[in-house]
């Protein structure tokens, strides 16, 4: 059991973020946080906006912030499809507060229902990523 | 007979161009790299979603309430043709590929008796289009991956035209795009995207190979429904995002073997030009010694 792994893997629609095995991989499911182990069940779930952690030992080595997505499970893998993901150490709160200033303007000018609504769920996410930094 | 001064004016504008061209090359082979490492960079995320709806779409197979995405409305009455182009010219057949194609699927499907509508993306399929088939135009996007191209845009063209679909604007969706092969080599290409029709074999095989001989004992967190209802709006983005790729390298591929054959031609007219300069320069020289000469014996 130590020495299995789970083969973890994150990407993004532009890259892959992160390949490697790991002990243990925390996904935040649409239906609650679940932990992936070696020869987990196969499961396919959504990914609310949360972090990921990835254990390594009894320590988390890695903390990943994601805005949505999809995770497959297999006995072996772990695949996070990720709309956007940033590791937590790299979030820059200044660069987010800054950004999240100006979507609330724009929420302000919004002129039709769906641009508002756009707009405010990207505020969402950036509040999502002030917390979790 | 052109005079020498003009000759050289001639060859002056020619060497000029040729520095021009050459250039454009220049530029055009470091974009192409760079295209060709995003795409590069992209392929996963297109794969794994490949493979996820692949095993998805195995186990919903023959239940009834499917996603009109995914099995379509029923009808293939109107039609939506998406002509990926690029924004500006110089770069050979590119452009006329595509419209050719575009026009030429949408004089057989009109023939049919369907209706088409056509959505550009790039400026230049735009102003070839408007022809003969502004009517049919329900949008335009041009300055796409200006700098660099973002998930953002195939973002918002897929989500115009899940928006369209949703509104029952159209029941088939197909994309025209230029299939990067190899520099020299571009590929016109009509990909399906709704309904969701796997683009090559390839990824099948693969989904068969990663899942789907699995996909029946997968559970799923929420319900299949649900995560096939989240996940095919993203695969279209996805599928755009890929169009939007292929095209964008290929666009790079085309222009720098057009402004390669360009700087070519620019040399071969350069030292033809040079030749009759000469030649014309050594006649006079001549023309002027026989002049001398022949004063000389007269005396």
């Amino acid at each position: 059991m130590a020495d299995e792994k789970v083969e973890f893997e994150l990407v993004s629609p532009e890259r892959l973020l992160s390949s490697e095995a790991v002990d243990m991989v925390v996904v935040p499911g649409a239906e609650g946080d679940f932990g992936v182990l070696p020869r987990h069940s196969l499961l396919i779930s959504a990914v609310r906006t949360g972090v990921i952690q990835v254990w390594n030992g009894n320590a988390v080595t890695d903390r990943i912030f994601v805005a949505g997505g999809f995770c497959e499970v297999t006995g072996e893998r772990c695949t996070v499809l990720a709309e956007e993901a940033v590791r937590v150490d790299d979030i820059d709160r200044g660069a987010v507060e800054a950004e999240l200033k100006n979507l609330r303007e724009d929420a302000a000018d919004a002129k039709s229902p769906e641009e508002r609504s756009a707009v405010e769920a990207r505020i969402a996410t950036r509040e999502a990523m002030l917390a979790a930094a | 007979m052109a005079s020498l001064k003009d000759l050289r004016n001639r060859i002056a504008s020619v060497k000029s161009t040729q520095k021009i061209t050459s250039a454009m090359k220049m530029v055009a082979a470091a974009k192409l790299r760079r295209a060709q490492e995003q795409a590069e960079a992209a392929r996963p995320y297109a794969e794994r979603m490949d493979r996820m709806l692949g095993s998805l779409a195995a186990s919903l197979q023959g239940r009834a309430g499917v996603s009109p995405m995914l099995a379509g409305t029923g009808d293939d009455n109107v039609h939506l043709l998406v002509a990926v182009t690029s924004d500006r010219g110089l770069c050979g057949g590119f452009n006329t590929g595509i419209v050719r194609r575009t026009r030429q699927m949408a004089a057989e499907l009109t023939d049919a008796g369907k209706t088409v509508k056509i959505l550009c993306v790039g400026r230049k399929g735009r102003d070839l289009l408007r022809r003969d088939w502004a009517d049919a135009i329900v949008g335009a996007y041009s300055d796409i991956g200006r700098r660099r191209l973002g998930f953002e845009d195939a973002d918002a063209i897929a989500g115009k035209i899940t928006e369209m679909f949703e509104a029952g604007e159209f029941d088939v969706c197909t994309m025209v795009y230029n299939r990067f092969k190899s520099v020299i080599s571009q590929v016109v290409t009509a990909q399906q995207l709704i309904p969701f029709a796997s683009p090559e074999s390839e990824a099948q095989d693969e989904a068969n190979d990663g899942g789907g001989a699995l996909a029946a004992i997968y559970s799923y967190e929420p319900d299949e429904a649900e995560i096939l209802a989240d996940l095919l709006p993203r695969n279209l983005a996805v599928q755009v995002f890929r169009g939007l790729l292929e095209s964008t390298a290929s666009e790079h591929g085309a222009r720098m073997t057009a402004m390669d054959n360009a700087t070519r031609n620019a040399g071969d007219m350069i030292a033809g030009l040079t030749l009759t300069y000469n030649r014309t320069r050594q006649a006079q020289i001549t023309k002027e010694l026989i002049e001398i000469i022949s004063g000389a014996e007269a005396l």
